[in-house]
């Protein structure tokens, strides 16, 4: 029945699927995982950084990419799709200061970027982007926001969210852990997004990347040391308690 | 404005006003010449000269130059005052037009310029305004409104529209007063004038505006007042002052004077 009814992105099938859409968000799930957490004061963006080849220059390979001052997006994917994205993104971002005299707010960059996505799902010759976008940054009012947008077009705002490989592991860690004492300090969300990473990220530190935005200052993308430093922090919090459980248990 | 094509005669001399300021005037701005003397880079007059310039003297559109617009931020919002003339030559065409288009319920745009060009830009600015509106959930800064109408005229520069139209609003950054005109300028100020008798409204918005912190009523005052007196030496502005305030909620109107009511008012309180 499939056969029939994925070659064109633009045909139905009988039980109402669109066919092109999901094996987009097949891709999607393949690429490496990325969290995004929204904080009181603070929005972090964390993805597993996949390990590149000897000869190969580290710092080509980003997946975290800034749209403007306030907002950035990290994704999962196609890297090729997801570049022309950001492309897009950048300049809406800039047309819109132009015309309105006023910085973007995240929902309406989000909102632009969902609306590209559903005009390749629609219109003839073209496929639709696979990719899946986690979108933070804070509004004018000094908000802070986190959006999904997925290779159909739709998009969602989130309190804590992850996409791509292992997302559902990630997301499910997130619904247990995602808690008011968990985003109190900055630190602590941060702290959150390393924990969440950690489950599905091999070999621990290394293979994390971490950028936060703070209020009303721009990306910072967290040096490997600091990360670290975080990890080791999160360890030893970890045998803390599992040393506390351990006497619990004992007395 | 229909009026005016057929009175084509008494419009073509506008297009040689600005060649005949500093000569002998044929009988129609005898009034203005002795005070003519100001230098033609104004606002109020690059608006006629640009568009005399473009067209050549077979242009036979009216325009409402013949008029005094004005509208000035305060304390407590935005004060809009304009005059209803409408002249045709040395012929009054309208005592009663109204030359404050209310674009939505929170901005203003005053007329001055091509009736034509004036309201149907203005209502294709509301289409955009409420359209940003619903898609962003939120109301559209004066600045982007101002913009948004500036661009679109832009697009038609050297075509021969003919708008010079002060956008005047609040959001949420506060009390928001822009001039647009077809030229393609926009500029963001305190206080504007926009007509043949600007400049006699300038003087006493001016000298009124010295006292910092007006109330309501006396801003409003003052707008009248500057309407008035302009309608006094301006043979081309009067009818009624029609009279807006701007303010965190929207636009009000305010009051509709006529002149003469106002000029027997202001007499009395001489006495």
């Amino acid at each position: 029945m499939a056969a029939r009814y994925d070659r064109a992105i633009t045909v139905f099938s009988p039980d109402g699927h669109l066919f092109q859409v999901e094996y987009a968000q097949e891709a999607v799930k393949k690429g490496s995982t990325a969290v995004g957490i929204r904080g009181k004061d603070i929005v972090v963006l964390g993805v597993e950084k996949k390990s590149v080849a000897k000869l190969q220059e580290e710092r080509t390979v980003r997946k975290i990419c800034t749209l403007d001052d306030h907002v950035c997006m990290a994704f999962a994917g196609l890297t090729a799709d997801a570049r022309i994205v950001v492309n897009r993104a950048r300049v809406e971002c800039q047309s819109h200061r132009l015309t309105v005299e006023d910085p973007v707010t995240v929902e309406y960059i989000t909102r632009h970027i969902a609306t590209l996505k559903q005009r390749y799902t629609q219109s003839n010759g073209r496929r639709p982007f696979g990719i899946s976008a986690l979108i933070v940054g804070f509004d004018c009012d000094g908000t802070p926001r986190l959006y999904q947008t997925d290779p159909s077009g739709t998009y969602h705002a989130w309190k804590a969210n992850a996409i791509g490989r292992s997302a559902k592991t990630v997301r499910e860690f997130l619904e247990k852990n995602y808690t008011d004492e968990a985003i109190a300090t900055n630190n602590e969300s941060i702290k959150l997004a390393i924990k969440a990473l950690l489950e599905v990220v091999q070999s621990g530190g290394k293979n994390i990347e971490l950028a936060v935005i703070r209020r009303n200052q721009p990306l910072k993308l967290l040096e490997s040391k600091e990360i670290e430093t975080l990890v080791t922090e999160i360890e030893k919090e970890k045998e803390d308690e599992a040393e506390k459980k351990k006497q619990k248990k004992s007395t | 404005m229909a009026l005016a094509s057929v009175l084509q005669s008494e419009s073509v001399d506008f297009s040689n006003y600005g060649r005949q300021r500093r000569g002998f005037a044929s009988g129609l701005y005898e009034t203005e010449l002795g005070l003519e003397s100001v230098g033609g880079d104004s606002l109020s007059f690059a608006l006629r000269t640009s568009c005399s310039n473009g067209d050549g003297p077979d242009r036979k559109i009216e325009f409402l130059h013949g008029t005094t617009t004005l509208a000035f931020k305060f304390q407590h919002g935005v004060i809009v005052a304009v005059d209803s003339r409408a002249t045709a030559g040395s012929y009054i065409a309208s005592q009663t037009v109204k030359k404050v288009i209310e674009i939505n319920p929170y901005l203003l745009g005053t007329m001055a310029g091509g009736a034509a060009d004036c309201s149907f830009w203005e209502r294709l600015l509301a289409r955009q305004c409420r359209v940003y509106e619903l898609r962003n959930k939120e109301r559209i800064s004066v600045a982007a409104a101002s913009k948004l109408l500036a661009n679109m005229v832009y697009q038609y520069k050297g075509m021969g529209l003919s708008m010079g139209t002060m956008v005047c609003g609040w959001d949420k950054t506060g009390p928001g007063l822009y001039y647009v005109d077809s030229e393609g300028n926009r500029v963001c100020g305190d206080l504007f004038a926009v007509g043949s008798g600007s400049m006699y409204a300038y003087g006493i918005v001016d000298s009124g505006l010295k006292q910092k912190d007006l109330t309501v009523e006396e801003a409003c005052d003052l707008g009248r007042r500057a309407i008035y007196q302009a309608t006094y030496r301006d043979a081309y502005s009067g009818g009624q002052v029609n009279l807006y305030h701007v303010h965190s909620e929207g636009w009000t109107r305010v009051s509709q004077s006529d002149v003469l009511m106002l000029h027997q008012q202001y007499q009395s309180e001489k006495a």
